[in-house]
């Protein structure tokens, strides 16, 4: 049990890490860093490169933005294999549909509901 | 002032960063939130969720937090420190999809809360989808 934390603990404090030395040393600004994360984990998703991470590391590699990139990629494998071409446009999105949706309307509730820091 | 020039101006303007405090903090916040993650993902699991559930409620458990500090005007005290520990993992993707939301409200409903809360989660779902559409493409002409 414990021995899952810190492996949860390492695995997604080196993907960040990596994160920041891209920050740091290149010149990435943090919205091509999350694209850029994005599109790695589809890649190293669809090569099969990520399942054994989410083994070992398991929540450690799935909440980084690495971890939904593998997602969507997961989703059109199976879809592929189910749906035929029609999976490769539905597998993505339905794979990772919670997350998203769940993602716009929190930040629909909390924008409506609060106020920005006074800048002034 | 071409978009070069001010490119290497504010180059110039941008003290350099600490990595060797940067790079710690990155690694003991995200992970952190990664050890916050895997908690919820074990109580789901041990209510008897599947695992690919309990993972995905672990993201949305995670979305929820980011937006309710997003709101308070928590986060992005947090993200000043932790750098990348607070962009890469699933927080990072909410909070840029709040933050905008919340500061373009005044710009209407629409075309500001509605339209900016896409600044950065929209080209990320860009890519994401396309990449995973190519992925699907290649699947489906090769794999067979």
């Amino acid at each position: 049990m414990l021995m899952e934390y810190l492996k949860a603990f390492l695995v997604g404090g080196i993907i960040c890490a990596i994160g920041q030395v891209l920050i740091d040393y290149t010149k990435l600004t943090p919205a091509r860093i999350l694209v850029s994360f994005v599109v790695a984990g589809v890649i190293l998703g669809g090569l099969g490169l990520y399942q054994p991470l989410l083994d070992f590391g398991g929540a450690g590699a799935s909440v980084p933005l690495t971890g939904f990139g593998a997602l969507l990629a997961k989703g059109v494998r199976e879809a592929v294999a189910e749906k035929g071409f029609f999976g490769i446009f539905s597998g993505g999105l339905t794979a990772s549909a919670a997350g998203v949706a769940m993602a716009i309307f929190t930040s629909l509730v909390t924008a409506l509901i609060s106020k920005p820091k006074d800048k002034s | 002032m071409t978009a070069k020039e001010y490119q290497s101006a504010s180059d110039k303007a941008i003290p350099h960063s600490k990595s060797y405090r940067n790079i710690p903090m990155a690694f003991l916040v995200g992970g952190l939130l990664c050890v916050l993650g895997q908690a919820v993902m074990n109580l789901c699991l041990y209510y008897g969720m599947e695992k690919d559930i309990a993972s995905a409620c672990a993201s949305m458990s995670l979305i929820i937090l980011s937006a309710v500090l997003t709101g308070c005007n928590i986060y992005d005290n947090i993200a000043q420190h932790a750098g990348a520990g607070t962009l890469v993992p699933i927080t990072g993707f909410a909070n840029s999809m709040v933050s905008p939301a919340m500061e373009f409200k005044t710009e209407g409903y629409v075309l500001g809360l509605g339209a900016k809360m896409f600044s950065i989660a929209g080209p990320v779902l860009v890519y994401g989808v396309s990449a995973s559409v190519i992925y699907g493409l290649i699947l489906f002409i090769f794999g067979r």
